[in-house]
């Protein structure tokens, strides 16, 4: 799996490139700054691309809007952005065309390796990752709105879990119930937030997308 | 002072209104005269050492007349400032306080302004019945001209109206518009007279060159020891943070990867389960710095500056809150990072203690000042003492010469605004 890099630590840079060689991705390109960031994207179209929020020029959110260019360029591009800090309004944009292949996590979890690759993966497979952070900051600012108000609390958790990335499987593993009553639980939260039947991957964006937005 | 669009209707109204106040400030005009006597006497009485009990009570009195009339200019749209020392805090009950009492006053260049201006407000001040006058000359022309004449003219010669005899029908008509012409000259020489008047009273009323320097002295060296104060403060915060927090996790950190050393070959298992341990401990020390680099200064804030910032504090916050905020550019990072901090403050209040529901927050730039508002539909009541969160925004916001005002009666809503001069740096533009 090809990977572009974008991350101007580098002592990061260099820890990321070596987790990402064990397990057997190829690096072709990695890069300290925003403007390389666009130009390698344009020229290596990688199957993911993990990007630093914060990038020099600017040391502002040059990562993510090169990435929110690449992605309107490139439709569907898988994108992970990697940040110090989560922020639910770049989350919101980077989910905003609900197409999926987004991730956002706290640079922390590189420290677990095996979440992270299992995050990158998720995510160039058109997936979703989101830091547990983001999604439990959402869970504390929204948990009164509507529509979420129509979910029963172990419906909520489940839709907590699949906002974070989480497969039906994963899901039926964190809450220890079987893969069938996840499933249902799935199927009942997209009848609530009037999610009509498409592709299930898209749907489970739309449904993170339905919490960013109550 | 705005401009509204002229009418007819505003005219009048605005002339009416000129007119009370012009009356007001003539019959100010003749208390003054009063006042003049009173407080000259007692200043005089109070050299010879008797005169003193009375002095405070007089320059109350004085103050109050002086600052109706201020008020009067800021009418006119001269904005008229109080010059006046501030008064010495302390002061004993007994006579020394009030021997102090009279020296503060004393030894104000205003108080003797003051008297000054009394003086000749006595006469000066009379103007202000120009209006009321013209207005009631062109009412007596209207009314003569209506055939009030008649009964006037048979009861022997016919009535003056400025230099017409109105003792037939076509005088009348030539009264009737000659008191036109002083209804005219009502509606537009009243405000004139006023604003004469207001130039006046800054004059004399107003701060000189000498007391603004004094009063801006004073100001700015309050706000600088209250500057430090928080500066000291949000230090002793984060060694204390930096402390209890990350450090100590750096140290246990360091002890457990010498456990794991000395485990490594006897008991590996044992020392598999460290690493984990020693693994949390990093997760929590950066967790800990990022809380503590939030606090110190916003990322988002950094990245997107303070209207972006303002729209994260509202995703984050759990009422339900709209954020209208439009900036041409961006105001200096202090200025920046004050507003976000009390807004982020008044939010937590909201929720904390005003157990409101709903929170609107504008920020808007106008004519050189940046303007915040914050509602909420809580119970209001908020507590300004000295000691509350309020007041530690108020004296972070005095030193950029920012004010925040609080209207939060019982029962609510809570208003809370704030306005702090600044420049716009021109917005950041992304280069790509």
């Amino acid at each position: 799996m090809r990977v572009v890099l974008a991350e101007d630590l580098f002592l990061l840079r260099q820890g990321i490139i070596q987790l990402l060689e064990a397990y057997e991705f190829e690096v072709v390109a990695a890069v300290d700054n925003g403007t390389d960031l666009a130009a390698a994207m344009a020229e290596h179209r990688p199957d993911v691309a993990i990007v630093d929020v914060r990038l020099p020029p600017t040391f502002t959110t040059e990562g993510l809007q090169a990435a929110l260019r690449a992605r309107r360029e490139q439709p569907g591009l898988p994108i992970l952005v990697l940040s110090q800090h989560v922020e639910q309004m770049y989350a919101r944009e980077l989910l905003a065309d609900g197409t999926g292949g987004i991730g956002y996590l706290l640079k922390d979890s590189v420290l677990d390796d095996e979440q992270f690759i299992d995050a990158v993966r998720r995510v160039a497979a058109g997936g979703t990752a989101m830091d547990p952070a983001v999604v439990a900051q959402l869970m504390t600012s929204h948990s009164r709105d509507e529509p979420l108000a129509a979910l029963t609390g172990r419906e909520r958790e489940v839709l907590e879990l699949m906002a974070e990335g989480c497969s039906n499987t994963a899901i039926a593993q964190r809450l220890t119930v079987t893969e069938g009553a996840a499933a249902k639980h799935i199927s009942n939260i997209f009848t609530k937030l009037m999610l009509p039947p498409s592709s299930d991957s898209n749907r489970r964006v739309l449904a993170v997308l339905a919490y960013l937005n109550a | 002072m705005k401009t509204v669009p002229v009418t007819w209707r505003g005219l009048l109204g605005r002339a009416a209104l000129d007119t009370l106040v012009g009356v007001a400030i003539a019959a100010g005009a003749l208390l003054s005269i009063v006042l003049f006597v009173t407080t000259a006497y007692f200043i005089i009485i109070a050299v010879i050492g008797i005169g003193f009990l009375a002095l405070p009570y007089c320059t109350r009195a004085v103050r109050w007349l002086a600052n109706l009339n201020r008020r009067a200019a800021a009418h006119s749209g001269i904005p008229v400032e109080r010059p006046y020392r501030p008064e010495p805090e302390e002061i004993e009950k007994d006579i020394v306080g009030w021997m102090r009492r009279c020296k503060w006053i004393l030894t104000d260049p205003a108080t003797w302004r003051d008297l000054l201006w009394l003086l000749l407000n006595c006469v000066v001040g009379l103007a202000g019945f120009v209006p009321a006058g013209l207005l009631y000359y062109a009412g007596e022309g209207l009314f003569l001209a209506c055939g009030l004449w008649q009964p006037i003219a048979d009861g022997g010669q016919g009535r003056w109206y400025a230099f017409v005899t109105v003792d037939s029908w076509p005088a009348a008509f030539a009264a009737g518009l000659l008191a036109l012409v002083v209804l005219t000259g009502w509606v537009f020489l009243g405000p004139l007279v006023l604003k004469g008047y207001a130039c006046f009273v800054r004059f004399l009323l107003g701060p000189t060159r000498q007391s603004q320097l004094a009063s801006r002295v004073q100001h700015l060296s309050e706000t600088r020891s209250g500057a430090l104060d928080i500066q000291a403060a949000e230090l002793r915060r984060i060694e204390r943070d930096l402390h209890d927090g990350a450090q100590a996790r750096l140290v246990s950190l360091g002890l457990q990867l010498g456990a794991v050393d000395r485990k490594m070959t006897q008991d590996p298992e044992e020392a598999r389960r460290l690493l984990r341990q020693a693994r949390t401990s990093s997760v929590q020390a950066l967790s800990e710095l990022r809380d503590l680099v939030r606090g110190i200064h916003p990322p988002v804030l950094a990245e997107r500056g303070l209207a972006d910032a303002l729209r994260a504090l509202g995703l984050a916050s759990p009422l339900h809150v709209t954020v209208v905020a439009d900036l041409p550019g961006r105001p200096p990072d202090p200025v920046e990072s004050a507003v976000y901090f009390a807004v982020s403050e008044l939010l937590t209040n909201a929720l904390k203690h005003a157990e409101a529901q709903r929170v609107e927050i504008l920020a808007w730039y106008e004519e050189g000042t940046l303007h915040a508002r914050v509602t909420d539909d809580g119970h209001g009541g908020a507590d300004t003492s000295a000691g509350s969160g309020l007041e530690g925004i108020r004296r972070r916001l005095a030193s950029f010469d920012g004010v925040l005002e609080i209207d939060s009666p019982p029962g609510g809503p809570t208003v809370m605004k704030m306005e702090l001069l600044c420049a716009l740096s021109s917005p950041k533009t992304s280069s790509s």
